[in-house]
Order: structure tokens, then C-alpha cells, then sequence
């Protein structure tokens, strides 16, 4: 148990961790924000701990002073990190060099970015374990070898000739969790490995470390904001909230028996169920054997076909490169499809955007993935919201006010807000002004482009049921592009997987998500992570079967 | 499921073609194939080039541009020049200038033909590397320009040596002791040097050097059969002046160009590798500032041999520069001509060589996928 494990002799044994950084605001005094405030945690030999919250709960922070680094401004202030009983606080630059990539490796959230891209990944796989002396070059190569065979490369006898962007995104982050493993550690920090990753990617690439580490018997801080992933790999969970401890136990304890309500919160995020609408007779939107692709020649959209009642939503369901923003594109006329059609409330409408007319532009809006972008900076919240009343309405002055009040109501936020700047909202309140943005056009259809995915869980899940809200009280029909499941469940009314550009599967939520299942549409259900121990080699154990009986 | 009918509602549609799909059953196989690119290739021979060799396809059409420009610049010198005011028969002929001697003189140049015929009888000349004569001297201005041609390059090439090794160390310097005093100190050195005009900085120089201290030689005239040691001697003045005012520049670029890549991902994966600062430096992060810092040594070079009219005539340098701007004054069509041409060019290339290596530095260019 972690409460008594301060007696024993653990391999990482952090001590009432303090870390401050500080930034300095043009003209302002420097100011200074605790990160993180006395957090004592152990990890034991071969052991997995994982660290889980909201972004901003410090967990990378955390994680980082394993190697004694603090990113960006910010620095460990107070307490202790005991690694084989030594503090690495209280040694000097070259002491520090000593443990980062000897005895403390690193897995970072973004493979893609944290590879070299002008070197081979064999050598920057082998580099840690040579500058340090651990193994000569030979003895590193064939290390790397027996790695890439481990965590599943394909060819891993050259695999390491190739250059980061040359090979997927799954495979770039296996070959990082390599990269962490050559040289030996007794610990390695992984942050938010899998959170890139697509979900069918994710569970593999999941099932890969979790061999390594076992094969391998490294220790782990394993960083998520995914409580049903951290299940399935550590011993041991640390929940973080806004730099603080809010509950440390074993991981059965925490999923089965969470203590704390903030716990217990996340354990029952992502129950929310909708029942699906009974009447699909009155169409919105009907899509007609729509091909599209870009200048280069490059066909994105086969054939897909699809429709959408009033007042309900559509879920296009898939992964990275199946083509559903691109059918969003086509839907706002973005992108004018090569073939087929868009009919819009009984009338076709015309494929590129600057034929249609401003009414036809009202009744469709958009919500994208990342707010932040999509707002100008240097705007306040009263004129984002308040250009399309005046775009559409031509409301000005106190009318515009009024109706932007409103809205601001609507979604849940006060006039408080009026003149804030983007900046100064947090995501999720961002991803609120984006709706309002939308619903100030009155429009009959919202394309919502993954607005949730950058969200941590319970935030995600109250703009999830403020979308509900907001069709019950104004009839508006959503097309929703998600990657995630259980958003599906939680708010579609017919769902529509894709795959490659094609149409995998279309009907109403209750056909598509029972069997029987097409071969993807399988594959997509049973790579979602469930809130459940064992989970993960309960599906392994389950494809093995299959693949055994092919 | 079809058989549910479409028009009742969304009935489960399976798309033949997409249901038939079988799915590889381990994940290894499902990120590689996941990777591969959809959708068929079509379309030219050209384009299906540019898609299968897209390194060369870029360096192809940057030869082409390069090419293109060129005539383009060709045609505006021409026309430009055409299009000045002053004649040179009335400057030549001065005080004697009568009706009939303009006219003799304008048709012993060849002024008489139409403008078309000029220009492409010039630029058939200029392709096979011949001029013309000069006006003012009657003789092969190619010959000429060979000599002063030479006097530039062997002065550009020398403040070449010494600034570009300089100041991609300094940028490094900088960017090792960044925000303390000796990157201040190079910063505020180098925004003074940036901002003091060159003929002012060059009259500095002489003041220092040849006047008060009597070290230096002035005025910088090379001539030939000159021993080599005598010339260097002669050109240390202009050559120190074109360091200062092209030194401060590229050392600037060069600190952002590595600065930037400094803030990335992968140079914090090196730093927690335990590397040391050095090697974080010359083996993660200068390989990726490699392309902007080409760009502005480029553009710099391509500077020391076109923009040094001014220093060369501030250190009577018997040089391009010179040799143009003399040409200017009397009106010297042909020389004027030539000159602009080949300042062009120099210009052109040395931009299209900085682009065609850049392209070269790029991981992703060189090794398609």
C-alpha cells in the first residue's frame, strides 16, 4: 500500500514537492504561481504509478522532476526527490546529466515533435545509451533491435534507418518508448504517450509498453488524463487537482472504490447515455454520393452518402485521415465536391461557398476542435459573438448588447465576460463562446468539428450536455465529428462510421452500435478503453483468439 | 438491413465495397497500412514527377525560374537604360555637338536601327558572353569587365572568408550565453554597425587606420603585377568595412535561426537525454537552422559582390563598382549594360543556389517516404 511504503526503500521516493514559476508581465512586477505544493508519492522497482488529471493539475510538472527539469519558468522549490535514496535536487550540472538518460528516460506526449527530424530514429534511439557510456555501439544497435521486436515495429531489423517522417505516428511513439528503454533505466517518465494517438493506434501502442516495461522490469510514472488507460497499465494512481494530491491508492481501490467526489467524478465521466429519436422522416440535410478531393489528385471522400432529420444529430465517427472533416468542408462548401450533392432542407444547395447567399450561409455554422484558433485574440467576447448578429441581423449598439447578454446566458456564462479577451477564458469556456458564436446566426444545422477533444474529461462532458440543452430548447440538428465512442453513445441519434474515405456503416445509433459488426466497425468498438481492470488483456487475449482461429 | 427501406429512416447501410474490406487483425499491420497514402495518382507526366521525385522536380523548377528571371531582367536593364534621359553623342561631343555629328556618331553606334533589333542582337551577344564595345573607350567591354570582374570577386571573396565563419560563431556564441552580457554586448555592437551607413563606417576606418595611425594603405588601388601580399594589404580597409556592415546581419539571423529550433521538442528530448550543451547545439539544433542561415549568408554574398559600388569608389577600388558607376557618368550604354546584367545574375544564382540547398537541408525532401 503507498500510505506505508514511506518506510520502505522504493526507487523514486518524492518528499513534499514544491514547484513555482515565474513569469514577467511587461511592465508588471514579476509574478510568482505555485505549480505544484507538497506532493509525496514512491514508486518501487518494476512498478508503474500512475499520475492522472485535468491539464493544469501539474502532473507533467510532476513528472519532469524525476529528471530534475523544469519546462519553461518553471523550478522545484521545496522538498525532495529521492531516486535510490539520493536527492538529484541537490546535485550540480553534471551530476544531473549523469541520471537524465541513464537512469530517468523520457517518453513525451508528442513523438512527432520530440524526434530530431533531420537524424535516422536508430540513431537517436541508440544516442542516450552511447554518450553516457552505458554500452558500446554494437551492444546499443542490437539493444535497439531486440526493442523495435518487443514494441512491435514492423521490420525492425531496418526500421532504424528510417527518418521520423517516414513512419506513422503510432509507430514514432513505440519508437520512443524504445528510445526511453535502450539505455537501462530504473525509471521512465511517460507523459500523455498515448493521448495523439487514434484509438484502434492507441490500444496497441498501449499494449506495447505495457510488455516492454514488464519485460524489461522498468519502473514508470505513466502521465494521463485518461483514468480507463491508467487502469489498465499501473499498480498504483495518484489523482492531481490543481497541483495538489487529492487521492493516492492502489489502482483497485481507486476505480473500485474511489473516496474523494473529485474521484469518484471521473470514474463516472462518460456515463451519460441519450436515447436515440424515434421519427427520421423530416431530412435537414441529405448528402448524395459525395466524392471530393484535394488540388493535388488526391481523392479523399468515395461515394459517401448520408442524411439528417430536423432537431437531431449525426455522429461521423472515425480516425485521423478518414475523411470526416473533409466532409465538413464540403457541407459549408469549403471545398466544392468533385461528384455528388448536398440537398439542405429540400433544396440543393450550391457547392462552392461564394455562389450561396448569406441566408444559406446563416443556416449552417461551425464549432471547431481548437477554440483558441479560432477566435481573433484581439477580440473581446462581445464582439466575437456580436459579429454575425450584426452580420446576419444588422443589430447594433444596445440591441446587439442585448441579444449578446442572451446568448452569453444561454451558454452558461455571465455578463461578466462581455469584455473579456480570449485569453483570458479557459478552454472550456473558449469552446462556450465558440457556440454562442454559432447559435448567434440562428441556425438550423451546427457542424461541431471535434469541439470536446481538447478538453479534459468532465469539462468535455459539460459542453456535451450544454449542446443537448441548447437542441432541446432550440430545435437545432448537429453533425458531429468525433473520433471518441462514447461521445457517440452520449449524444447521436444516427451515426455514421468512416474509414479511408469511405462509408463503413450508417443508420440509426441503436443498429450501428450492435452486432453484428462489420470487421472496422469492430476493430473501432473494442479499442475504446474501458473504466475496468484487465481490461486490456482481455481484448489481447480476445484478438489473439481471433487471429488464431483465422 | 437494407431491406428496412431507406425511406422509413436511416436503415443500417453497409457500402459494398467498404464492408468487403478485410480488416489485418494485429496492430502493427494496421498502422502501416493506416499510414498509406489513399486516393490514385493521376494527372501529367509532370506531376507524376513532381509526386515520385519531388527533390528534383524543386530543383528543376528552380532552375527553370531562374532562367526565366533572368531574361525578364535582361528586357527591364535594356529598357531601362533606353528609357534614360541624356544621350551619349551629346555628352561625348559637348560644346561641338551639331546636329550632323550627333547624328553621325548615333549612327556609327547603331542608335539608328529599330529597338527591337538592338536588344536581340545584344542579348544573342550577351548569351555567348560577348558585350560589345564600349563607347566611350572602343574597346571589348567583356575584356574589361573580366579584369574588374575579378578585382570584385577577389575583394567579396575575401570579406566572404572573414565575415561568414564569424558571424555564424558569434550567433552561436549568442545564442550559448543568451540574455547575459556577452550576448549584449554582440547585440548592441551589432545594431550599431547594422545602422551606420557604409561609406560612413569606410571614412571611419581611413581616419583610424591610413590617417592617424599610418597603418593602413589608402587608397585601396590594386593594379596587375601587383605580388599578392601588396594586394591583400591594399584591400584590408574595404574588405574590413564590408565585414562590419554584412557581419551583423547574418550573425543576427543566425542567433534567431537557432534560437527558434532551440525552443523546439526535440532539443528538450536531447537536453533530457543528459546531453551536453554543446552537442545539444552542433548535432540537434544546427541542422535544422541550416536553411534560414544559407538564406541570409546568401543574400549577404550576393550583396558583397553586387552592393560594393559604394566602397569601392569610397577606397578607389578599381572594381565593378567603379568601373559602373564611371560608365553611368558618360553616358557608356554598353558597359552600363553589361554591368547590370551580370549584377543581376550574380544576385539571381547566388538565391537560387541558397534555395536549391535549403530544399537539400530538408530531411523530409531528401528522403520521401
Amino acid at each position: 500500500m503507498p500510505e506505508t511504503s514511506s518506510a520502505t526503500s522504493g526507487l523514486l521516493s518524492v518528499r513534499n514537492l514544491k514547484i513555482e514559476a515565474t513569469s514577467y508581465p511587461p511592465g508588471e512586477p514579476p509574478k510568482t504561481v505555485t505549480l505544484v505544493e507538497d506532493v509525496s508519492f514512491d514508486v518501487e522497482k518494476g512498478k508503474v504509478l500512475g499520475l492522472i488529471g485535468e491539464s493544469g493539475a501539474g502532473k507533467s510538472t510532476i513528472g519532469l522532476s524525476a529528471l530534475a527539469y523544469g519546462r519553461g519558468g518553471a523550478s522545484i522549490t521545496g522538498g525532495q526527490v529521492l531516486l535510490n535514496g539520493k536527492d538529484i535536487l541537490a546535485l550540480d550540472r553534471n551530476g544531473i546529466r549523469g541520471i537524465r538518460g541513464c537512469k530517468v528516460c523520457y517518453v513525451a506526449q508528442s513523438a512527432a515533435a520530440a524526434f530530431n527530424p533531420a537524424h535516422k530514429l536508430g540513431e537517436q534511439v541508440i544516442e542516450a545509451s552511447l554518450r553516457h557510456r552505458i554500452m558500446s555501439r554494437a551492444e546499443a544497435e542490437k539493444r535497439a533491435l531486440y526493442l523495435f521486436q518487443v514494441l512491435g515495429l514492423p521490420n525492425p531489423e531496418s526500421f532504424g534507418d528510417r527518418y521520423p517522417h517516414q513512419v506513422s505516428g503510432g509507430q514514432l511513439q513505440r519508437a520512443m518508448t524504445a528510445m526511453a528503454l535502450c539505455p537501462n533505466p530504473e525509471l521512465i517518465v511517460f507523459d500523455e504517450p498515448t493521448t495523439a494517438l487514434d484509438v484502434t493506434t492507441q490500444i496497441d501502442v498501449l499494449a506495447a509498453i505495457k510488455h516492454a516495461i514488464e519485460e524489461t522490469h522498468t519502473a514508470a510514472l505513466y502521465i494521463t488524463h485518461d483514468l480507463a488507460v491508467v487502469a489498465q497499465i499501473s499498480d498504483d494512481i495518484m489523482v492531481l487537482r490543481h497541483g495538489k494530491t487529492v487521492e493516492y491508492g492502489t489502482t483497485s481501490q481507486i476505480i473500485e472504490a474511489p473516496r474523494e467526489d473529485y474521484t469518484r467524478a471521473l470514474v463516472s465521466v462518460r456515463q451519460t447515455k441519450r436515447k436515440e429519436a424515434g421519427d427520421q422522416s423530416d431530412r435537414l440535410l441529405d448528402i448524395e454520393h459525395v466524392s471530393a478531393g484535394y488540388s493535388n489528385g488526391f481523392k479523399v471522400l468515395h461515394d459517401v452518402s448520408m442524411h439528417l432529420p430536423k432537431g437531431q444529430t449525426l455522429a461521423i465517427v472515425g480516425e485521423s485521415g478518414s475523411g470526416k472533416s473533409t466532409l465538413a468542408r464540403v457541407i459549408t462548401g469549403l471545398l466544392p465536391p468533385s461528384e455528388g450533392r448536398v440537398t439542405f432542407d429540400g433544396k440543393e444547395l450550391p457547392k462552392a461557398l461564394s455562389a450561396r447567399t448569406k441566408e444559406e450561409l446563416r443556416r449552417v455554422q461551425m464549432i471547431y476542435q481548437m477554440a483558441d484558433t479560432a477566435m481573433n485574440p484581439r477580440q473581446t467576447v462581445r464582439d466575437i459573438i456580436g459579429r454575425p448578429i450584426s452580420f446576419y441581423y444588422g443589430l447594433h449598439g444596445a440591441k446587439k448588447t442585448e441579444r449578446v447578454r442572451q446568448l452569453l446566458d444561454q451558454i452558461e456564462m455571465g455578463d461578466g465576460f462581455l469584455d473579456r479577451y480570449p485569453a483570458e477564458l479557459s478552454g472550456g469556456q473558449k469552446q462556450r463562446v465558440a457556440i454562442a458564436r454559432a447559435l448567434a446566426a440562428k441556425p438550423e444545422l451546427i457542424l461541431c468539428d471535434e469541439p470536446t477533444s481538447a478538453l479534459d474529461p468532465l469539462v468535455a462532458e459539460g459542453i456535451l450536455n450544454l449542446l443537448l440543452k441548447l437542441q432541446e430548447e432550440t430545435a437545432v440538428s448537429y453533425v458531429f465529428i468525433t473520433h471518441d465512442i462514447a461521445i457517440v453513445r452520449a449524444i447521436a441519434d444516427s451515426v455514421a462510421v468512416m474509414h479511408r474515405g469511405k462509408l463503413v456503416r450508417f443508420g440509426p445509433k441503436s443498429k450501428v452500435l450492435s452486432p453484428p459488426f462489420d470487421d472496422y466497425t469492430d476493430l473501432l468498438l473494442k479499442s475504446v478503453p474501458e473504466m475496468e481492470l484487465g481490461w486490456l488483456e482481455k481484448v489481447l487475449a480476445s484478438r489473439r483468439m481471433e487471429s488464431a482461429g483465422n | 438491413m437494407a431491406a428496412l427501406g431507406p425511406d422509413t429512416g436511416p436503415a443500417l447501410t453497409i457500402p459494398k465495397d467498404a464492408g468487403g474490406e478485410s480488416l489485418p487483425p494485429s496492430g502493427a499491420a494496421t498502422a502501416t497500412t493506416g499510414s498509406a497514402a489513399t486516393g490514385d495518382v493521376t494527372g501529367s507526366f509532370w506531376h507524376r514527377f513532381t509526386l515520385g521525385r519531388p527533390l528534383a522536380a524543386l530543383i528543376i523548377q528552380r532552375l527553370g525560374l531562374s532562367v526565366g528571371l533572368l531574361f525578364a531582367v535582361s528586357l527591364m536593364i535594356f529598357g531601362g537604360v533606353e528609357a534614360l534621359p541624356g544621350d551619349f553623342a551629346t555628352t561625348y561631343l559637348g560644346q561641338s555637338a551639331t546636329p550632323q555629328a550627333v547624328e553621325n556618331i548615333r549612327k556609327d553606334l547603331g542608335l539608328d536601327r529599330p529597338l527591337t533589333e538592338r536588344y536581340l542582337s545584344w542579348l544573342g551577344g550577351a548569351v555567348q558572353g560577348d558585350f560589345g564595345t564600349s563607347w566611350a573607350s572602343r574597346n571589348s567591354v567583356s575584356e574589361q569587365i573580366g579584369n574588374r570582374l575579378g578585382n570584385s570577386l577577389f575583394l567579396a571573396f575575401f570579406a566572404a572568408i572573414v565575415s561568414v565563419p564569424l558571424a555564424v560563431a558569434l550567433g552561436m556564441l549568442a545564442v550559448q550565453f543568451r540574455n547575459r552580457l556577452p550576448d549584449r554586448i554582440i547585440n548592441v555592437v551589432s545594431l550599431a554597425a547594422i545602422s551606420l551607413p557604409e561609406f560612413f563606417v569606410g571614412y571611419l576606418l581611413i581616419l583610424f587606420f591610413a590617417v592617424q595611425m599610418g597603418v593602413a594603405t589608402f587608397p585601396a588601388t590594386v593594379y596587375d603585377g601587383m605580388g599578392f601580399t601588396d594586394r591583400l594589404s591594399a584591400i584590408a580597409l574595404p574588405v574590413a568595412t564590408l565585414v562590419l556592415v554584412v557581419l551583423a546581419h547574418m550573425m543576427r539571423m543566425t542567433r534567431a535561426a537557432i534560437l527558434n529550433v532551440m525552443s523546439s521538442a526535440y532539443v528538450e528530448t536531447a537536453e533530457l537525454k543528459g546531453l551536453g550543451a554543446f552537442r545539444i547545439i552542433a548535432r540537434h539544433a544546427a541542422p535544422n537552422a541550416v536553411a534560414p542561415v544559407i538564406n541570409v549568408i546568401a543574400l549577404n554574398l550576393a550583396y558583397l559582390v553586387v552592393g560594393v559600388v559604394v566602397v569601392e569608389v569610397v577606397f578607389v577600388y578599381p572594381g565593378m563598382g567603379q568601373y559602373m558607376v564611371d560608365a553611368v557618368t558618360v553616358r557608356d550604354m554598353p558597359v552600363v549594360q553589361a554591368c547590370g546584367l551580370i549584377f543581376a545574375a550574380f544576385y539571381i544564382f547566388l538565391n537560387m543556389a541558397a534555395d536549391i540547398l535549403a530544399i537539400l537541408a530538408n530531411p523530409r525532401l531528401r528522403h520521401p517516404r
